[in-house]
Parts: C-alpha cells; sequence; structure tokens
C-alpha cells in the first residue's frame, strides 16, 4: 500500500516539475506551439480537478460542468466588453457568479439522485447555453471577442505567453492544494461519507445535502476560475464552451485519470488532450480511435490511469 | 412512576393497501432494556425506520425525552440523542473502523464545516473513536478498512459508530443477526454491559438473547402490539403464544 502511493506522488511530481519547466524546454527549441497547448490543457486540468471535487470525492455526477467554464468566461468577456479591464474586478466577478450559479442549481438538482441528477445538471447547463446563444449584445451565437486580456498593472502581464502560463499553472497547484485541505477536513470526510453511504451519515447526525451543495458550490467556484483563465487564453468566449460535449469532455478526464484521486485529473487531462492532439492530427475521424480507447480504460482499469499505477507497484 | 424516555402514541404507516404499522402505542422507560419482538412481517423495522426519521408515519406522535419529534429529520433526531444500529450492516465501507466511528464523534462534537485543518489529526475525535471501539472490544482493529473487517466485527463496529453518537437511547435492529453461536454471545455479554449506560431498545429474531437480556418485552403482530411485560409475563401469555411463539420451545425451555 505505502509503495503504491510512492510510485503515485512520483509520477505526480515528475509532471508537475515537467509542466513547470515546460516554458524553458519551449523557449530553448523554439516550440512555442507546445506552450500554447498546454496552456489550455492547464486550464482544462483544473476545470477536472473542480469536477472531481464532486463527482471523484462527493459522489455527484454532475453532467453541466462545463456552465461554469461559460460563466466564468462571460464574466471576464461581458466587463471587458463594456470597458472594465481590470482583473482585480473581473475574476473575482467571474467566481461569485459561477459560485451563486453553483448554489442556485445545486439547491434545486440535489434534490434528486443518480440519473435524474445528471439529467437536470445537464439541463441547467444546456440552458445556460441558450442563454449565452440569445445575449445579442454579446455577440449571441457567434461569440465575444476580447481584445485585452485582464490587466493586473505592473503584477503580471497576461499577454505574455510564459507569464500567462505560470499564472494558470499556479492557479492549478493552489486549486489542487486546496481540494487537497479540502478533502482530508472534516468538511470533506463528511462529504466522503455521504458518498459512501448517505443513509448512515443521516443517522450519525449530518444533513447530508446542505454538506452536498456546499461542496457543489466550492467545485463551481474553482471551475469558474479556470473559466476566466480559458477566455483570457483564447481571447474568445462563446457559448460553445458550455455545450454539453465540453462537459463530457471533462467527465472523461476525471475518469480517465482516476476518480478521487487528487492528481488522477491532471493526468486524465494531459492524456485525453495530447491524444486527441495528436490522434487529429493522423486522421480527421480520430473520435474513432479515442472512443475505444477510453472503452478500454473503463472497462479494464477500473480506478483510471492512477488506479493503474497503484495496482502495479502493487505487484 | 419511571420517567418515560420514548413515548409513542397511535402510530399508523400504510404502504399502498398495507398496514405496516397499526394504531401502534408503546413507551420505553429511561434505563431499561425494552426488547420487540414479532415474526417476520411483523412491522419491527419500520417501526424503528418511524423512530430514527427514515419513515414519517402517516399519523400518530413520537414523544422523545418529553419532546415531540414526529416531524423531526434524522440528523436532528440523532442530534438530540436518538441512535440506531442497522439491521443491514451499513458502515462506510472504504472507510477505516476509526474513521466510521471518528466521524460519528465529530458529528456531535462541533460543526464540521471545518474546511482546512485535517480532521484525521483531531486527537479528540481519535480519542473518542479509539474510546468507543474499546468498548466494544475493536480496539486493535482501529485502522483495519471497513470491507476487511469480520461480519461478527461489523456489527460490534456498528454498536460503535452508534454509542459514539452518545445516545440517550439506543435503538438497536436484530444487533445479532447473521452471528454465529460464540460472536452471539460476545454480543449478549457485550450488551448486558451497554445496558448499564444507556436505554436501549432492542428488535431481535434470537429469542434466547432477548430473554436474557430484556427488562420489559413488547410483542409486534400485524404492525400492532398484542402485548407487553416482563419476560416471564409473555412467555406466559396465552395469546403470545397461539399468535406468535406457537410451539417454539426454545422459549418454555428457559422458562
Amino acid at each position: 500500500m505505502k509503495s503504491a502511493l510512492n510510485l503515485r506522488n512520483v509520477v505526480a511530481a515528475l509532471v508537475i516539475a515537467g509542466l513547470v519547466l515546460l516554458p524553458v524546454y519551449s523557449a530553448l527549441t523554439g516550440k512555442v506551439f507546445i506552450l500554447t497547448m498546454f496552456t489550455r490543457i492547464v486550464i482544462l486540468a483544473l476545470a477536472a480537478a473542480s469536477l472531481n471535487l464532486i463527482m471523484g470525492y462527493g459522489g455527484m455526477m454532475s453532467f453541466g460542468h462545463a456552465a461554469y467554464l461559460g460563466i466564468g468566461g462571460y464574466a471576464v468577456g461581458i466587463l471587458a466588453f463594456e470597458g472594465i479591464g481590470s482583473g482585480f474586478i473581473q475574476w473575482p466577478v467571474a467566481l461569485i457568479a459561477s459560485a451563486l450559479f453553483a448554489l442556485v442549481i445545486g439547491a434545486l438538482s440535489l434534490r434528486t439522485r443518480g440519473v435524474y441528477f445528471i439529467m437536470i445538471t445537464l439541463a441547467f447547463a444546456q440552458m445556460a447555453y441558450y442563454i449565452a446563444s440569445s445575449l445579442s449584445r454579446y455577440g449571441a451565437d457567434d461569440g465575444l471577442t476580447i481584445y485585452k486580456r485582464s490587466n493586473f498593472g505592473s503584477l503580471v502581464d497576461l499577454s505574455d505567453r510564459t507569464q500567462f502560463y505560470y499564472v494558470c499553472l499556479a492557479c492549478l497547484l493552489g486549486g489542487l492544494y486546496l481540494i487537497w485541505r479540502v478533502v482530508n477536513s472534516r468538511f470533506g470526510l463528511v462529504v466522503q461519507g455521504v458518498r459512501s453511504n448517505e443513509q448512515r451519515m443521516q443517522a450519525i447526525g449530518f444533513h447530508a445535502n446542505r454538506y452536498r451543495l456546499v461542496c457543489f458550490v466550492i467545485s463551481g467556484t474553482i471551475c469558474g476560475l479556470a473559466g476566466a483563465l480559458l477566455a483570457n487564453n483564447t481571447d474568445f468566449v462563446s457559448p460553445a464552451v458550455m455545450y454539453w460535449t465540453r462537459s463530457g469532455d471533462l467527465m472523461v478526464m476525471v475518469i480517465l485519470g482516476g476518480m478521487g484521486t487528487l492528481f488522477g485529473p491532471v493526468i486524465g487531462a494531459i492524456v485525453f488532450l495530447v491524444l486527441e492532439e495528436l490522434l487529429s492530427q493522423v486522421t480527421e475521424y480520430w473520435a474513432l480511435i479515442m472512443g475505444p480507447l477510453l472503452l478500454l480504460i473503463v472497462l479494464f482499469a477500473r480506478g483510471g490511469i492512477m488506479g493503474l499505477l497503484g495496482r502495479f507497484s502493487r505487484g | 412512576m419511571a420517567e418515560h424516555l420514548l413515548r409513542v402514541e397511535k402510530l399508523v404507516r400504510r404502504f399502498g393497501g398495507l398496514v405496516a404499522t397499526d394504531n401502534l402505542s408503546m413507551e420505553v422507560v429511561r434505563g431499561e432494556l425494552h426488547a420487540i419482538i414479532g415474526p417476520n412481517g411483523a412491522g419491527k423495522t419500520t417501526l424503528i425506520s418511524q423512530l430514527t426519521g427514515q419513515l414519517m408515519p402517516n399519523s400518530g406522535t413520537i414523544h422523545f425525552a418529553g419532546r415531540d419529534i414526529t416531524g423531526l429529520p434524522p440528523y436532528r433526531r440523532s442530534g438530540l440523542g436518538l441512535a440506531r444500529s442497522f439491521q443491514i450492516t451499513s458502515l462506510l465501507r472504504d472507510f477505516t473502523a476509526a474513521d466510521n466511528v471518528a466521524l460519528a464523534a465529530q458529528a456531535h462534537a462541533g460543526h464540521s464545516y471545518r474546511f482546512w485543518a485535517n480532521a484525521q489529526k483531531e486527537r479528540a475525535l481519535r480519542e473518542a473513536a479509539h474510546a468507543a471501539l474499546a468498548r466494544v472490544g475493536l480496539d486493535k482493529r482501529a485502522n483495519v478498512p471497513v470491507s476487511e473487517l469480520s461480519h461478527g466485527e461489523q456489527r460490534e463496529l456498528e454498536l460503535a459508530v452508534a454509542l459514539a453518537t452518545k445516545p440517550q437511547l439506543l435503538l438497536l435492529d436484530e444487533p445479532m443477526a447473521g452471528l454465529g453461536v460464540t460472536e452471539s454471545q460476545r454480543m449478549v455479554a457485550l450488551l448486558k454491559e451497554l445496558r448499564k449506560e444507556v436505554t436501549i431498545m432492542l428488535v431481535e429474531h434470537d429469542m434466547e438473547a432477548v430473554f436474557a437480556l430484556a427488562d420489559r418485552i413488547t410483542v409486534l403482530v400485524y404492525g400492532g402490539v398484542i402485548a407487553c411485560g416482563k419476560p416471564d409475563e409473555i412467555r406466559n401469555n396465552e395469546e403470545v403464544r397461539r399468535a406468535y411463539l406457537g410451539d417454539q420451545h426454545a422459549v418454555t425451555r428457559h422458562g
């Protein structure tokens, strides 16, 4: 057991080291493309990690998590459009808007369980998608171009590729640290207990749904941050970031990397997005290869990649 | 007159056309061990579920410690000191034994909206957990995941979890279910100890255990009470014999 944990930790440490050194590699080899690609990976890894908090630790299968990417993104985009360029305003608004959205849809959808919960979170996300599509002032279907990235004064320049990458990486690592603390706190244990056996947790004195809801809001807020980053990364936000297939991608990243493991979603995001990139270079029908690959992982590696690592080191 | 810790009045619960709890009234006196017996389908678990709040009655009232709890949700009842063990072992399987008990202690030691400090390093909770585990003789198995505990150990852990909530009334739903002979004897010995500290309502099929432990026995048939009294009175009650005990020599033999 101990050694299993160690192998996982070694892999996680290596990946983090790789991510930290990536801009150096990119600068030395002149491959700008790789830095751009990994900026996106790091941002979506943060979104996947936030989903893992409710899905892996909380047992809440949300199929609408991409909504927060859109809400965070639109908060930045709309404020920029209206002439408020400061990141000190844009980002807190993105977080608060995501938290409020999570509070409302969480309060409603947590009355249901299982398949109904999946469907209702999906429905809410699709509603957000259609609302964004109807915002004619902000580009409607075509989306909204962000002409200037969030302005943090002299603190950091987000238009600088390397600086922006490190901001994203800091958000990812900070997010993971936050999730790690939360998961092991009193609160986190209650949430995991509710995942394991809700009736039991009620019987020993916990108001299960209230803990679920708070967890849901924390998760949505973190994902809203990822949304603000993503909008800055693409200098653009459109309803497409909230489309249900994007929610599905996030779920796949979590399952691929290993649900309920701290670092699994990061590995999942890297593997998923790198594979997507490589396969789409080979054929435009890359999904035909990706699909069966995912199927194999789900069938033969229940715990995802992190689960596999654990099993190998156990022998 | 002894104090009533629990008073159930005219409780009714229907499932479609079936009346699972039929105008049921009963009391549990503080300090006693009160057993509920009855044939399969008599509505024993339905009654327990209504007492703990998992199931709402169609009509009737439940008073606990002088207060009407009929409409309270389960977590509030637990807060008032009503604890239950489950007939089908219902633990957090991917947690260790100590974690299971520590969570129960946590539920009754301040609030749990603490997001930062590592709860598994909270001394007070760990100590409470180990005390409860020691109480049921599981202290050596504290760090074993529940899924690796034997069935008997899981039944004992159920008790430890209930104890860790510092209950006034312990509702035990068939704690001997599925236990072997020696395990059953251990459980009876354990309950004999626990009854000195806490009021217990025991639902059990094992007649030997019931007659060895109970101060009073209530007999349920078809969702209603047909008799209530001391073990001797129950054993000699004609109606009980006819309706339930029938020719069960196990009971008379211990007379």
